[in-house]
């Protein structure tokens, strides 16, 4: 059985939409291969991304909803930040919110011509006017979004974009449900570009299970459920939470500190998931679908006045933003790192790259290389008030400068200087500084994140030194890591989802591939994802490796360049050759666009 | 005879696994909506998780006003339901003081908890839990 993938297709300039059909379920599966389908459909390959007809993109996946951890959907786009075909992947109640609106995906074309809140459930589309909401941060649109249609508290979802998104920063991110994101490659600014503030999806529709599945289904699901409450692989992620890894990174030295100088800091308690977690933490919450509960909430207290006036702020935190604003920036209070990934967060930026930027720019204006006039703020490491200053100046894209440091750390250093330390793998690194194979696959990831592979456990192996092994285990996680999206499962569920239980999961709905049949289809998937970022400009051999990635030393000692670019050319011809893999629909069966 | 009472709301973390639970169990579909026990936020994630879940009061205020008494009390609190019998007035749906009974638009019944706790081992958390009712001090 393999039934239709229902897709809402909304056209801003027209304010028309219509719902499309497509016999495909077998080939794209869902999630990532629905969205790299449906990509290469709507997409106008040689324009660039803020063209207003380029799609943006939402999927699911078969699994979503119908099995625990099944909680994430796939957002695919041209990516502002390099103008090449992405994905970026969230969570919050967006999955369920768009499998309970009765469609496996969503696909936004054209430009609206105000500021609009795209709002839309199982019978009922509504292009609101929100032109009022300009400017406006994230948690304030957060609330007035609620009042908007569809109404239909604690079943929907409710994405948005902050000043960042609007002002077309090349790493805005799109917030989902206040505490989860699509967060990098610059989904928010292609949001913007379509002039969406928001979009609200109501999970309003139900379905009932075909009685033939219905004991299977049953069986199969609480087995998994089982797996994923009562292993600790997967609970892990409840209690510390991601950030259980800032330890455990600063004592291989591996993890980066003040723009990457150093890659270990004694001050590292002071930030780290025990902190937070004895201190800071006051609750965790979950994805709709999804029993783990890995999002960590921070309480951030401030006071206000002379006399005790306080109010306080509940703030989300995780590894990647705790490094990100936290050890790169060398601020070493967990309370001020907080203070931080409020600003990112109220400003709708990827807390990544904006922390990853500004760790340059500070470098940058302590070299010389740039000045106070510039950025506006005395940028030192570990001084917080400066940082926030930068940050409102970085959403804002007031001068010349902060809109090239929105264009990305190595955009503004080519135009500035100071490309030899700005810590760029593709995009601003993610907080790992393992070794060889993790900087060649975040350079040359498919969404150029440490998820694409995740190649920093495979620089604690044995063999790490040996290309041939690298690769494999590249190739052999990707391969994982694309079924699984296409599913679209949440990559905490690793453990619990082997491809036996993935296979399983779908055959006791009816979907009845086989182990081979997945298999085959994951590689052809692989193969139209890496010809769509190819023939959208990816050009690995122009991929830089900045010098500072050269210079880090690790617990295994320094960094070996030979190996390094060894391994990075020897990539670049596997992945060539997977992309030439693919052929592309005839040009004629493609929907006719103006030019 | 033990109700479905979610006592622990405080530590619920938004997953809707129990709403799966029930909608999958009982009513053999796949929903967050068609269950007996639903599950939103009060304003906002920030403000944490309120249920809707039958009180099972006793008497129950939505039998009575059942036209064809297809809603009848349960032993013990709450009610039950002779599907049969309804017409889809949605009467009871309006007469309960808090909400719990969603009348599905889409097969025109009343969904409601039936104290049943199939939900319970699908919480994570140990927010719900089968108890005995609360008895109500009468005025002697």
């Amino acid at each position: 059985m393999y039934n239709k993938f229902r897709v809402l297709v909304v056209d801003m300039t027209k304010k028309k939409s219509k719902v499309e059909f497509f016999d495909t379920r077998k080939k794209w599966l869902g999630g990532s291969g629905l969205a790299a389908g449906l990509f290469e459909k709507y997409a106008l390959f040689d324009r660039d991304p803020f063209h207003p007809d380029q799609p943006v993109i939402f999927a699911i996946g078969p699994l979503t909803g119908l099995f625990p951890m099944m909680s994430k959907t796939i957002m695919s786009f041209m990516s502002p930040y390099n103008s090449q075909y992405t994905e970026s992947h969230g969570g919050g109640r967006s999955a369920m919110a768009l499998r309970f609106a009765g469609y496996d995906a969503l696909v936004i074309t054209g430009r609206a011509e105000r500021l609009t809140c795209l709002g839309f459930g199982s019978s009922e589309i509504h292009i609101q006017d929100v032109h009022y909401l300009k400017g406006m941060d994230i948690f304030k649109t957060g609330k007035i979004l609620r009042n908007l249609k569809p109404k239909n508290p604690g079943h929907r979802s409710i994405l948005r974009i902050g000043p960042a998104g609007e002002n077309l920063v090349s790493y805005a991110c799109v917030n989902i449900d206040t505490y989860r994101h699509f967060g990098r490659m610059g989904g928010g600014a292609s949001l913007g570009a379509k002039n969406i503030k928001g979009i609200i999806i109501s999970g309003d529709s139900t379905f009932d299970l075909p009685p033939e599945a219905v004991k299977e289904y049953g069986k199969t699901y609480k087995d998994i459920y089982k797996e994923v409450t009562e292993t600790g692989a997967v609970r892990k992620y409840h209690n510390l939470g991601t950030p259980e890894n800032l330890i455990p990174l600063n004592e291989l030295k591996a993890l980066p500190w003040r723009n990457l100088q150093s890659t270990h800091d004694p001050e590292i308690e002071s930030i780290s998931g025990e902190k937070f977690a004895r201190d800071l933490l006051l609750r965790q919450v979950a994805c709709a679908g999804c029993p783990v509960g890995c999002i960590h909430i921070g309480l951030l207290r401030e006071r206000f006045g002379e006399e005790h006036e306080f109010l306080y702020r509940q703030v989300s935190y995780d590894y990647e933003p705790i490094f990100g604003v936290g050890s790169m920036l060398g601020v070493t209070s967990a309370s001020e790192v907080l203070t931080l990934l409020e600003d990112v967060e109220r400003l709708g930026l990827d807390a990544i790259s904006a922390g990853v930027a500004l760790a340059w720019a500070t470098e940058a204006l302590e070299k010389g290389i740039v000045s106070r006039q510039q950025t506006l703020a005395d940028l030192k490491f570990g001084d917080v008030q400066s940082y926030r200053t930068a940050l409102q100046n970085l959403a804002d894209q007031t001068n010349e400068f902060y809109r090239y440091l929105g264009k990305g750390a190595l955009a503004a250093a080519e135009k500035f200087g100071g490309e030899e330390f700005a810590c760029v793998l593709g995009q601003e690194m993610a907080g790992y500084a393992t070794g060889e194979n993790y900087f060649v696959s975040q350079a040359l990831g498919f969404r150029h994140s440490h998820l694409d592979t995740g190649a920093y456990s495979f620089d604690q192996e044995e063999q790490a030194k040996d290309i041939q092994e690298s690769i494999n285990y590249m190739q052999k996680q990707e391969y994982y890591r694309i079924l699984m999206c296409s599913m679209a499962g949440c990559l905490f569920g690793r453990k619990a989802y082997p491809k036996e239980n993935i296979l399983r999961a779908l055959n006791s709905l009816g979907y009845d591939y086989s182990g081979n049949d997945l298999d085959d289809t994951v590689k052809a998937i692989q193969a139209h994802r890496w010809a769509i970022k190819f023939r959208t400009g990816f050009k690995p051999d122009e991929v830089k490796i900045p010098k500072r990635f050269l210079e880090v030393e690790t617990w295994k000692g320094k960094i070996d360049p030979d190996y390094l670019f060894r391994l990075k050319d020897e990539y670049q011809k596997v992945l060539k050759d997977i992309a030439g893999g693919h052929r592309f629909e005839e040009e004629e069966e493609k929907p006719e666009v103006e030019s | 005879m033990k109700i479905l009472k979610a006592s622990n709301m405080k530590r619920c973390i938004g997953c809707y696994s129990c709403s799966l639970a029930c909608a999958r169990n009982i009513h053999k579909s796949f929903s967050w909506k068609r269950s007996g026990i639903r599950i939103h936020s009060s304003g906002g994630i920030s403000t944490g998780y309120e249920a809707t879940v039958c009180l099972a009061c006793d008497p129950p205020p939505c039998a009575p006003v059942c036209p064809t008494e297809a809603l009848k009390p349960r032993k013990g609190g709450g009610i039950l339901l002779k599907k049969e019998l309804c017409i889809s007035c949605g009467e009871c749906a309006k007469a309960c003081p808090v909400d719990a009974i969603y009348f599905d638009p889409e097969n025109n019944l009343p969904v409601f908890c039936i104290h049943c706790g199939r939900c319970v081992p699908f919480c994570p958390h140990d927010c719900l839990e089968m108890a005995e009712p609360s008895k109500e001090m009468s005025n002697v």
